[in-house]
C-alpha cells in the first residue's frame, strides 16, 4: 500500500512541476499574432496550393489581414481555390467589402492530338515535360506543342488535369479546376493559360502556340494555328490580335459570338466546354484523311495499349521523287522500291508507286510530294 | 601513366573507323549553314536570296565578341535564309546555298606546301589572333567556344602553358586521332603560332594511350620544332572523361581549376583542341577561313565506317550514304560521340563547326533500359570526376528542391555521362542533374540580375 | 521495323552493368563458404540455406504482390536471395526450421518491405534477421553443431552435449583460447553457419574485389581496427585475446566482408565508408570485450548502420578543384 501512495505521489509530482515548466514557458516565451489571422486561415481552403502568390494558405491569412490595415482593401489578393464565397467570407472578418473578381479556369491550348500530329521520333528519356523539352522540339515536328509527358498532371492538386491517352492531350475538368496556376507554371511551353471566362466557365480560346510560319505550321500539324488573319477579320469586337503567325484572343473583349470559330479553316479556334469543329476544310496533306481513318478505327486499341498507335496503321501513297539512299531507309522494310528506276539527278525525278505504312509527316519529312492513290 | 585523379570509367573504344584514311566528302547540291555554330550569340547572315557566294566568302559576321563569323563552304547561289533542325533539335535559322562548281576565294592558298613559323618571322602575335578571330574559328572537339575569345585571358591572368587536347576520349570517334596521323607537321605549326600568339614558352600535347602511333608520329616530328619552342607530347591513361577541360589541365600539369568563376588560366592553361591547332595553321599560313573538317562516320551497323574530309554544310545523310548508307536496323542517330552527342531527329542535320562524328546505333542499343530503384551502392559517386554525388543531385532535382541542388555544387556538373553510364540500375541521373543544374543556373542569374 | 528514330539525352552507351549482375556476384563470391558449411555442418546446413532463401524470395513476391500491389516482381534482381543466404550464414545449423521462416519474415517483411523495399531500407535486412532471433531465441541460436567433416556429423548433431563452443564464447567465460591458426582459418570451431572458414570467405572477398563489386574501404578498415584494438588490449592485458583470435573468430569476417559492405546500407563517399568500417571494427572489439554478448559484429553493423544518413551528410567526397594551388 505504502509503495502505491509513494509511486502515485511521485508521479503525481513529477507532472505538476512538468506542468508548471510548460505553463511558465508558453507564458514566457508566447508569440503575440493577431488573432484575425488564425480566423482568416479557418475559412481559407487550406490546399497549400500556392495559386495566391504565397507558399501556403497561412502566408495569404497573414498578407490579406495586414492588407487590410495597411491600404483598407484586399486588392490583388485573392484566393482561385476558394473563389468569390471564400473572399467575400475573409472581406468579412476583415471588415471589408469583397469585390468581385472574374472567375477563371487553365485552357490547354494544344490541340496536337495524335493523328493531327503524329510522331517523328520517339523520345526514350525521363517522362517528364521539362526535360524533354530540353531534348528536342518533341516527338512530333511542332516545337510548340505539348510534349505529352504530363508535368501538369502532377503539379495539379485537384485533380483536375489528365491525359487523354487517345489524344496524349491534357484536359482540364472545368468543375473541378481552381485556376491556382500550379499547371501553366509547370509546363515548360506555356501552353496552358489561366483565362478569364465567363458564369458558365465557357469563353473563346485559339488551341495552338505554334509561330512558325503558316507552311511551317501546316506541315507539323493539322490542328496549327497558320496566322492566316481569318478569325480576325470576322471578329466584330476587335478581340483577336495576330502575332508571330498565332492568333490570340483578349478574353476580356470578346463576346463570344463564335464568328472566328466558323472563320477558322484550321479549327483552332474552340468555345470551351463545347464539342470541337471538325475539320472539314482541304486537308494539309493528301494522305490524311487515309491516317485519320486509320486513327478511328485503331482508336480503342490505342486506349488499351498505348504501344500501337494510330499512325502505325499503313496508308497507301504514291509519290514522285529520287530518293537519297539514307532516305530509301526511312522507307526501307516497309517498300519495295521499284529497283533501277532510281536516278540520283534530282532534275528527272524517278516514280515509285507502293504501299507503306508512312506516316504523312514521314513524307513531308522526306521532302516528298503526296498525292492521294 | 598520367590520368586525372577523380572518379572517371572506362567505356568499350569501339574506334571502328581508326584504320580509314580521310576521305574527301563529295560536295553537297544544297550546303546549310545554321547560324548559331557556336555558343555566344548568333551570327548575323550578310548575304541574301539570290547572291552569288565562292568557297571561303563570308556569309554571315560575327553577332558579337563572343560569336564568330560563318564562312561558305561551297560556292554557288544563295536559296533562301530559312530554318533548319540542327543538332539541339529546334529549327534554327540557317543560310542555304545552292551548289555551283567548286570556284575558291582567290585569297587561300590551296597548295599544300607546309608554311612553319620560320618562313612567317613578321607574324605578331595580335596578328595571330586576329586572323584566327576573322576566320571563324571556334573550339573543334564540340563545344565550340569561340577561340579568339579562349586566347583573350582576362586582364591579370598569366597563361603559362598551351594545352592541345588530342585525347579523344569519346568512344567511336576516330576524327581527331586520323588528322594527327595525316596532318602531324601542320598541328605542330598550328600549336606554335598558338604559343607565340599566347606568348608561352611551352606546350602539351596530351593523348590517350590507344593511339599509340599518334604518340610515335607526333613525338618524332616534336624535334623538328624544338626551336620554335617546347612542346611536349604527353600519353595519357585511357579513360572517360579526360577530354574534359578541367580533367586534362590535371592529368597533363597536375592542378585542379577550382569551381566557376574560376577559369582553366586560373592555373595558367590555356585549352585548345587538335583539330583547331590544325584550323589556326590553315587560317594564318594558308589564309583559309574555317569551312571544312575531319568527320568520323561511324557505328556496327554500318557497312564502312570512315573519317571524312567534310565541307560544312553537308547533310548527315550524304555522308552516311557515302559509308554504304543508312542502316535498316538503326534506332538512333547521335551528332558527336555516344558520351555526349546529341541524338538527332533526322538525318538531314547540317555538318557544322563542331560535328566531330555521326554515330548510327543499332534499336537495341538505342533505347536504354528500365531504371529501378536506386541501391545506393555509390559508384556514380565514384564514378564523378568532379567529386559530385550524382544520386543525390539526381534525387533533388526530382523532388524539385533547387536550395538544396545548388548547395551540393550541381553547378560544377560538367555533364559527362559517367554516372548514368556507370549506374547498375538504369537511373535517368544525368537527365535529373542537367534539369537541376540549368535551374539552378537560371536561379542565381535572376539573383545576379536583381542584385 | 518501327521507321522512329529515338531521341534521348547523352549518354547514349551504358556499362551494361545491373542490379542483378551485382547480386548474382555477391552470391557467386558466398559460394566458396556455402561449399564449406555445407562440407562441414552436412545436411543441416542445406536444409537451412534452402529454407532461408526460398522463405525470403516467398515473403518479397507476396508483399510485392498482395500488400504493395507492384505489378513489377523485384524477385529476379537476386537481392531476396542473397538476403536468405546471408540470413542462414548467419544462423547455427541446427536451428529449427520455423524458426528460419520467422527470421525470413522478420527480415524480408518487417526490416526491407516496409522501408519500401530494396534501396530503401535503413538496416542489414539479413543482420537484423538474425539480431531478431538471437534475441527472441538466445538459447536455439548459440547452440553450435561441432563442424565436422562431410555427413559424418549428422548423428552427432543432434547429441546433446556434442555442441561446440565458438572461441568467442570461451572468450568471455575467461577460458584461454589456445584455438590453432589453421584450425580457425579453414573452420574447425563452433560457429554459425558461413562464417567458420576464413579461407573461403577471404576467396569471396577476393572475387569481388576483382570483379568491382566492392570497394577494398570497408572491409579493410574494419578488418585493421579490430586488429589494432585487439592487439593494444592484449599488449595492455596478455588476458585478452590475441588480434588473430578476434579476427579468425565469430561473424567477423562474413560480417565485414559481406555485411557491412551492403550497397543500401553503408555510405557512400569513400571517407564515409572508411569512418564506418573503423567504427564498426571498434564497436565490435567493444561489445565482444566488455558486452554482454560474445558477439558484437552483427549489433556494431546494425548500429552504425542508422548512423549512415549521418555520415552520408557530413562525408562528402573531395570535390574537384578544391585541392588547388600550388
Amino acid at each position: 500500500m505504502n509503495e502505491i501512495l509513494i509511486a502515485v505521489i511521485v508521479l503525481g509530482a513529477v507532472g505538476l512541476i512538468a506542468a508548471l515548466v510548460l505553463w511558465g514557458t508558453a507564458k514566457k516565451f508566447a508569440v503575440k499574432e493577431d488573432p484575425r489571422i488564425g480566423q482568416v486561415n479557418e475559412v481559407l481552403p487550406g490546399a497549400n496550393c500556392g495559386g495566391c502568390g504565397f507558399p501556403g494558405c497561412g502566408g495569404m491569412a497573414a498578407a490579406c489581414v495586414k492588407a487590410a490595415d495597411e491600404a483598407g482593401e484586399l486588392g490583388s489578393l485573392f484566393c482561385p481555390v476558394g473563389g468569390q464565397p471564400c473572399m467575400e467570407k475573409v472581406a468579412a472578418i476583415l471588415g471589408l467589402q469583397a469585390v468581385a473578381a472574374a472567375p477563371k479556369v487553365a485552357v490547354v491550348r494544344c490541340n496536337g492530338t495524335c493523328e493531327n500530329r503524329p510522331r517523328l521520333v520517339s523520345y526514350d528519356g525521363v517522362q517528364t515535360c521539362r526535360i524533354a523539352n530540353t531534348t528536342c522540339m518533341g516527338e512530333t515536328a511542332c516545337a510548340y506543342g505539348c510534349l505529352g509527358c504530363g508535368d501538369c498532371v502532377a503539379a495539379c492538386q485537384f485533380d483536375a488535369i489528365r491525359i487523354n491517352p487517345e489524344t496524349g492531350l491534357p484536359e482540364v475538368d472545368r468543375a473541378k479546376c481552381t485556376a491556382c496556376g500550379a499547371c501553366a507554371k509547370a509546363c515548360p511551353r506555356n501552353i496552358i493559360e489561366i483565362r478569364q471566362v465567363d458564369d458558365q466557365k465557357q469563353g473563346m480560346v485559339v488551341t495552338c502556340m505554334n509561330k512558325d510560319k503558316g507552311a511551317a505550321a501546316n506541315k507539323a500539324c493539322a490542328a496549327s494555328c497558320i496566322g492566316c488573319s481569318k478569325c480576325k477579320q470576322v471578329c466584330g469586337a476587335d478581340a483577336i490580335t495576330i502575332e508571330n503567325n498565332l492568333s490570340y484572343i483578349d478574353a476580356e473583349k470578346c463576346i463570344s459570338c463564335r464568328a472566328c470559330e466558323e472563320a477558322c479553316p484550321k479549327a483552332c479556334i474552340i468555345m470551351l466546354g463545347e464539342p470541337r469543329k471538325k475539320i472539314e476544310k482541304k486537308q494539309p496533306v493528301a494522305a490524311k484523311p487515309a491516317a485519320a481513318k486509320a486513327a478511328t478505327e485503331e482508336a480503342p486499341k490505342a486506349v488499351a495499349n498505348t504501344n500501337t498507335r494510330p499512325y502505325d496503321k499503313p496508308i497507301e501513297v504514291k509519290f514522285d521523287a529520287a530518293l537519297l539512299p539514307s532516305q530509301q531507309y526511312m522507307l526501307a522494310g516497309t517498300v519495295d522500291l521499284v529497283q533501277g528506276e532510281k536516278s540520283s539527278d534530282s532534275a528527272t525525278p524517278a516514280t515509285y508507286d507502293y504501299e507503306a505504312p508512312l506516316m504523312p509527316s514521314q513524307q513531308i519529312l522526306l521532302g516528298l510530294k503526296t498525292k492521294k492513290a | 601513366m598520367k590520368t586525372f585523379r577523380i572518379g572517371g570509367v572506362h567505356p568499350a573504344e569501339n574506334k571502328l573507323s581508326a584504320a580509314e584514311p580521310i576521305k574527301v566528302a563529295e560536295l553537297p547540291k544544297v550546303a546549310v549553314f545554321p547560324l548559331s555554330q557556336h555558343i555566344g550569340a548568333p551570327a548575323k547572315a550578310i548575304v541574301q536570296k539570290g547572291d552569288k557566294v565562292k568557297v571561303g566568302t563570308m556569309i554571315a559576321e560575327a553577332g558579337g565578341f563572343v560569336s564568330a563569323p560563318i564562312f561558305s563552304s561551297v560556292s554557288g547561289t544563295v536559296l533562301k535564309v530559312d530554318t533548319v533542325i540542327d543538332a539541339s533539335g529546334y529549327a534554327k535559322p540557317a543560310i542555304y546555298i545552292t551548289v555551283e562548281g567548286d570556284e575558291w576565294e582567290a585569297g587561300i592558298d590551296r597548295s599544300k606546301d607546309l608554311v612553319t613559323l620560320k618562313d612567317r618571322r613578321e607574324l605578331t602575335s595580335d596578328e595571330i589572333k586576329e586572323k584566327i578571330k576573322n576566320a571563324g574559328i571556334v573550339g573543334m572537339g564540340g563545344a565550340c567556344f569561340p577561340t579568339h575569345v579562349k586566347l583573350s585571358p582576362p586582364p591579370g591572368s598569366k597563361p603559362e602553358w598551351i594545352i592541345i587536347n588530342a585525347v579523344e576520349c569519346e568512344p567511336y570517334l576516330t576524327a581527331d586521332h586520323r588528322l594527327m596521323l595525316e596532318h602531324a607537321d601542320e598541328i605542330l605549326v598550328g600549336v606554335t603560332l598558338l604559343m607565340k600568339a599566347m606568348n608561352v614558352g611551352k606546350a602539351y600535347i596530351g593523348i590517350e594511350n590507344n593511339k599509340p602511333d599518334a604518340i610515335e608520329l607526333m613525338k618524332s616530328k616534336t624535334m623538328k620544332f624544338i626551336h620554335e619552342g617546347d612542346i611536349e607530347i604527353v600519353p595519357l591513361k585511357v579513360k572517360y572523361p579526360q577530354g574534359g577541360e578541367k580533367q586534362l589541365i590535371d592529368a597533363v600539369v597536375g592542378r585542379q581549376v577550382p569551381a566557376p568563376p574560376a577559369l582553366p588560366v586560373s592555373v595558367g592553361a590555356i585549352l585548345q583542341n587538335v583539330g583547331t591547332a590544325f584550323a589556326v595553321y590553315e587560317a594564318v599560313m594558308k589564309n583559309k577561313p574555317l569551312f571544312e573538317r575531319i568527320v568520323t562516320v561511324t557505328g556496327k551497323s554500318l557497312a564502312h565506317p570512315s573519317n571524312f574530309l567534310v565541307r560544312m554544310g553537308t547533310p548527315m545523310s550524304q555522308l552516311i550514304d557515302a559509308c554504304g548508307g543508312m542502316p535498316e536496323d538503326t534506332g538512333k542517330l547521335i551528332g558527336g560521340g555516344p558520351m555526349m552527342g546529341k541524338a538527332l531527329i533526322n538525318a538531314e542535320v547540317p555538318i557544322c563547326k563542331g560535328s566531330s562524328g555521326v554515330l548510327l546505333m543499332n534499336e537495341q542499343e538505342a533505347k536504354r533500359a528500365e531504371a529501378q530503384p536506386c541501391i545506393r551502392c555509390a559508384k556514380c559517386v565514384s564514378a564523378c570526376p568532379m567529386g559530385l554525388e550524382p544520386f543525390l543531385l539526381s534525387k533533388l532535382a526530382e523532388v524539385h528542391d533547387w536550395e538544396r541542388l545548388e548547395k551540393e555544387d550541381v553547378v560544377s556538373c560538367i555533364e559527362c555521362g559517367s554516372c548514368q553510364f556507370t549506374c547498375p540500375s538504369h537511373r535517368p541521373l544525368l537527365d535529373y542533374v542537367r534539369l537541376g543544374k540549368s535551374t539552378v543556373l537560371g536561379i542565381i542569374h535572376a539573383r545576379k540580375a536583381k542584385a | 521495323m518501327s521507321n522512329k528514330l529515338t531521341v534521348s539525352l547523352s549518354p547514349h552507351v551504358h556499362s551494361g552493368d545491373s542490379v542483378s549482375k551485382n547480386m548474382y556476384g555477391v552470391l557467386i563470391a558466398l559460394l566458396p563458404a556455402m561449399i564449406c558449411s555445407f562440407v562441414f555442418f552436412g545436411i543441416g546446413a542445406i536444409l537451412v540455406t534452402a529454407v532461408s532463401v526460398a522463405s525470403c524470395v516467398f515473403f518479397e513476391w507476396a508483399i510485392n504482390k498482395y500488400l504493395l500491389k507492384n505489378p513489377q516482381s523485384t524477385i529476379c534482381d537476386g537481392s531476396a536471395i542473397l538476403t536468405g543466404v546471408l540470413l542462414a550464414f548467419n544462423v547455427p545449423s541446427n536451428l529449427p526450421l520455423w524458426i528460419v521462416i520467422l527470421g525470413a519474415l522478420f527480415a524480408i517483411g518487417v526490416v526491407k518491405m516496409t522501408f519500401g523495399g530494396l534501396g530503401c531500407n535503413l538496416f542489414n535486412p539479413a543482420l537484423a534477421g538474425r539480431a531478431f532471433l538471437l534475441i527472441s531465441f538466445p538459447v536455439q541460436m548459440t547452440t553450435w553443431p561441432n563442424p565436422g567433416l562431410g555427413f559424418m556429423t549428422i548423428a552427432d548433431a543432434s547429441i546433446e552435449g556434442q555442441t561446440g563452443a565458438t572461441p568467442l564464447a570461451l572468450m568471455k567465460q575467461g577460458q584461454a583460447v589456445d584455438m590453432d591458426f589453421w584450425d580457425m582459418l579453414i573452420g574447425k570451431m563452433g560457429g554459425s553457419l558461413g562464417e567458420v572458414c576464413a579461407l573461403a570467405l577471404l576467396l569471396g572477398f577476393v572475387y569481388m574485389l576483382v570483379r568491382k563489386i566492392i570497394t577494398w574501404h570497408i572491409p579493410v578498415s574494419i578488418l585493421a581496427t579490430v586488429a589494432v584494438c585487439a592487439a593494444l588490449l592484449h599488449w595492455a592485458n596478455p588476458a585478452y585475446a590475441t588480434p588473430t583470435t578476434h579476427l579468425f573468430s565469430g561473424g567477423l569476417m562474413l560480417g565485414a566482408i559481406f555485411m557491412a559492405t551492403d550497397y543500401v546500407t553503408s555510405p557512400m563517399s569513400k571517407k564515409g565508408q572508411i569512418i564506418y568500417g573503423v567504427a564498426i571494427g571498434f564497436l565490435t572489439i567493444v561489445i565482444r570485450t566488455w558486452g554482454a554478448y560474445p558477439e558484437g559484429m552483427s549489433f556494431a553493423i546494425l548500429i552504425m548502420n542508422a548512423f549512415v544518413p549521418l555520415i552520408n551528410t557530413y562525408c562528402k567526397p573531395k570535390r574537384f578543384g578544391e585541392v588547388v594551388k600550388k
